[in-house]
């Protein structure tokens, strides 16, 4: 029996219908999308960042300028112009937003407008990994207008700009799209190899070019997020989201208790007191070692059908790691029906502390208790995270950076390799049960 | 680099004088001063024990900012927390790795104050104090400690190999220090978090006490007076406008913010750029409204555009003959958006200036004019949201 839900799914695009499964759609639409019929000729901005070497801050005497806030004037000036031009089926900046009072500061916004009143889909809950279809909408439906740049890696040491560049569909490119049912200012979709028509499933390269455009961006408050299938994506086209929000979120604040670093220098850590239990992933050599053991981990849970949430904050130097349960749980009549009426889905955002509810009561009457409860319920078990973290750290192969307290540090060389990676992945079962 | 040297020099001692330079060289402690509304938020004096702490020069680390005393072992979410501390413009301590020229790190309990204008109550610096946590302890062991005569010998005491058995390795390793009597602090494990004692906490608090004199003290002789805390009562949008110079201070363009809320819509944000441009002091242009900007040419068709767009709260573009202070126009491609607050209420306007004509030649590559101009919308309207989102859990619903 296939484990499903019913959900009335967020509109992110202008062209997005409710797809109604079976049903196929004429070929060729006139609405200047971005597939085959309407593509070619297209033109985009291009920019192309350039691979950061170092992840940490430069010490000592470095004589450069402080970098130009390129691509942060690029996100905002171009989600302003749309904005500007009416694309946006709402203006998020009118909703009313607050801190709510008490330790944690979760953040409440009140958004009566996000969610149409349309019949609900079902969406199937027991599956990480699903294969794309084509039939559903993806992200080459969406207006080419919704489009703001093409996000690229430079060919040499620097970042560069084309205000107008054709779209290689041979190279395959990325591109930033709007949401254009924000939750913040600036919510952005990041889609990697957007023609390639991936499901949503994270690997090595898709999560490097997230974490770059974190760390490209270079603003604290513009952060990332990644919902898996099972984990409230609702769309199986592979995409990260991202907005601005100047204030900080409640995972960020909590604290933690580092477990191990790794040899590549990637420290990671417990997360305490907070109702979801977590994983925080920090440091490392370079970003590409950060990207690699985080991505490494998602692998691991994807292949062991365990959904999970991620969340890329600090300009891409501390990265969140939520495996959860709640959507079997609610598929299998297991949640307090109170918390179900709040409507509220514990997708990436939330599980770090920004609710936006639908109901004028629900935020007025909001409260650290009330979210501490609903997100408590999404958490994994203790004992279900230990066997969680096992597995993850079987996957990576990591090994104890071993501080000797003579003051010698012995370091454990990695036997890290894509052969032994394929060796495990193929030695674990399929579900694991919650 | 040399305009902002300049910038910084001039800032300092117009509101201090010059001689507050002497008067804090005496000071024994390590500390910094910093300039939130100088673009990049920089140091704009490090005292001698500074200088000697961390192995710099004064050339090297003024106009820098503190974060490249921040290394890979550095908390994360210290970092955050004190960058948190500066946009909400409060005191705090906090222990934090730093690093030395030489890249050795080294554990410090830093204290950080804002000073704030006497006369209407911006954070005019922040300072920081930086006191090295010289014995490792751990926290439980620290009230142990504490409690006894003679807090030096016996913190060496507590520090039996034993006590300080580290559980946070919990894989089966043994941990113990391997001697005691060898305290140099570059045995410590950096990883562990580092707490400071009751002594080093004192050393901080003095420290502050007596920069803080000092600057009161020369900030009286130019007239310009600074005291420690908020002192001025600030109605309305006023303690918020107060916060957003920290945020607002990373934008390089041309722009103001006028009070929505208040009669005559004044602008309470000028920019360095915006100064610049129309040659214009701060203290001449705050608290007025924007239509000083034009003259005897400038069309009424376009004041009446911009009039009517602020009254339905729509933005708009106009291109608008302005007048500089010695009176030279020049058209300005004016951009005004309506900026709301966490309440969902329009709060501000923004209006960004682009002198039209002004092309930058070598960037084909840069970003288009238009977008720049709304990028500090964006900019705007993410500061005022986040920096109010706080201030909405206060007020009653």
């Amino acid at each position: 029996m296939m484990l499903k839900i019913k959900r009335v799914p967020t509109v992110v695009s202008n062209y997005q219908k409710q797809e109604v499964e079976g049903v196929r759609h004429a070929g060729g639409c006139g609405r200047n999308c971005f597939r085959s019929c309407c593509l070619p000729g297209a033109k985009l901005p291009l920019y192309a960042f350039k691979k950061v070497d170092k992840l940490v801050s430069e010490k000592g005497l470095v004589n450069k300028d402080p970098p130009v806030d390129f691509l942060d004037a690029l996100l905002l000036g171009e989600w302003e112009e749309r904005m500007q031009r009416g694309l946006f089926r709402y203006d998020v900046t009118a909703c009313e937003t607050k801190v709510i009072p008490g330790k944690c500061g979760f953040i409440a916004q009140l958004n009566e407008g996000r969610h149409l009143k349309k019949r609900p889909t079902e969406f199937r809950v027991d599956k990480v990994l699903q294969p794309f279809d084509e039939n559903k909408f993806n992200f080459t439906k969406v207006g080419q207008e919704e489009v703001l740049f093409q996000f690229e890696a430079s060919e040499d040491d620097k970042v560069q700009f084309f205000p107008i560049a054709p779209i290689d569909t041979e190279n395959s490119p990325s591109v930033v799209a709007i949401n254009v049912s924000p939750i913040e200012y600036g919510h952005v979709l990041l889609i990697p190899r957007i023609l390639e028509c991936l499901p949503q499933r994270i690997d090595r390269e898709s999560f490097l070019l997230a974490l770059y455009m974190a760390a490209e961006a270079g603003n604290p408050y513009f952060r990332l997020g990644y919902n898996s299938l099972g984990a409230f994506a609702t769309i199986n086209h592979l995409h990260f989201q991202a907005y601005y929000l100047a204030t900080p979120f409640p995972i960020e604040r909590a604290p933690s208790k580092k477990i191990i670093t790794t040899s590549h220098g990637i420290k990671i850590s417990d997360i305490l007191n907070y109702p979801v239990r977590g994983l925080v992933f920090e440091g490392g050599n370079t970003l590409e070692d950060l990207s690699n053991v985080v991505s490494d981990s998602c692998v691991c849970l994807q292949e062991n059908n365990i959904p999970y949430n991620i969340l890329i904050t600090d300009s891409g130097k501390r990265v969140f790691l939520f495996p959860q349960c709640y959507a079997e749980k609610q598929a299998l009549g297991e949640v307090n029906p109170e918390l179900l009426d709040t409507q509220v889905n514990p997708a990436v955002w939330e599980i770090s502390g920004h609710m936006v509810l639908k109901r004028k009561e629900d935020y007025e009457e909001a409260s650290e208790e009330n979210a501490w409860r609903l997100l408590a319920e999404v958490s994994l078990s203790e004992e279900r995270v230990e066997e969680v973290k096992e597995l993850i750290f079987e996957a990576i192969c990591c090994n104890i950076k071993e501080e000797d307290k003579a003051g010698t540090k012995a370091v454990v060389t990695s036997t890290e390799s894509n052969e032994d990676m394929d060796a495990i992945k193929g030695s674990h079962p399929a579900m694991v049960p919650v | 680099m040399e305009s902002q040297l300049g910038l910084i020099e001039n800032s300092f001692d117009l509101r201090y004088s010059k001689w507050v330079h002497d008067a804090l060289d005496e000071l024994p402690d390590s500390f910094t001063i910093t300039d939130p509304c100088i673009h990049g938020h920089p140091i704009i004096f490090a005292s001698n024990g500074f200088l000697k702490m961390f192995g710099y020069s004064k050339n090297e680390v003024i106009g820098r900012n503190g974060r490249i005393f921040q290394g890979p072992e550095t908390d994360r979410r210290s970092v955050m927390e004190i960058r948190e501390a500066i946009r909400e413009e409060r005191a705090m301590e906090i222990s934090l790795l730093n690093y030395r020229k030489d890249g050795t790190p080294f554990w410090m309990l830093f204290r950080m104050c804002p000073v704030f204008s006497k006369e209407d109550g911006r954070v005019i610096n922040f300072v920081g104090v930086q006191v090295p946590i010289l014995r490792k302890m751990r926290s439980s062991e620290m009230t142990l400690c504490e409690n006894r005569v003679g807090i030096r010998e016996s913190m060496f005491k507590c520090c039996r190999r034993e006590v300080c058995s580290d559980s946070v390795f919990d894989l089966g390793h043994s941990s113990s220090l391997e001697s005691v009597s060898s305290y140099d602090d570059r045995e410590l494990e950096i990883n562990e978090p580092c707490q400071a004692s009751e002594l080093e906490k004192t050393k901080a608090t003095a420290a502050i006490s007596n920069i803080l004199s000092v600057l009161t003290h020369y900030s009286e002789l130019t007239g310009r007076m600074v005291c420690r805390k908020r002192c001025c009562f600030l109605t309305g949008n006023g303690q918020l406008t107060a916060s957003l110079n920290i945020s607002l201070g990373r934008i390089k363009q041309s722009f103001v913010l006028t009070d929505a809320l208040l009669a005559d819509m004044p602008i309470v944000y000028a920019s360095e750029a915006f100064l610049k441009l129309t040659g214009y002091a701060r203290h001449e242009v705050l608290g007025q409204n924007c239509r000083f900007l034009s003259g005897m040419n400038t069309d009424p068709t376009s004041q009446f555009q911009i009039k009517k767009c602020i009254q339905t709260e729509q933005a708009c573009t106009v291109r608008i003959l302005n007048y500089r202070k010695d009176r030279t126009s020049f058209w300005n491609l004016l951009h005004i958006s309506p900026v709301r607050n966490a309440s969902g209420k329009v709060a501000y306007f923004v209006g960004i200036q682009v002198e039209d004509g002004c092309k930058n030649e070598e960037d084909k590559r840069a970003l288009r004019p238009e977008t720049r101009q709304l990028s500090v919308v964006g900019a705007v309207k993410v500061a005022v949201r986040g920096l109010s989102i706080r201030a909405a859990a206060t007020s009653t619903s």
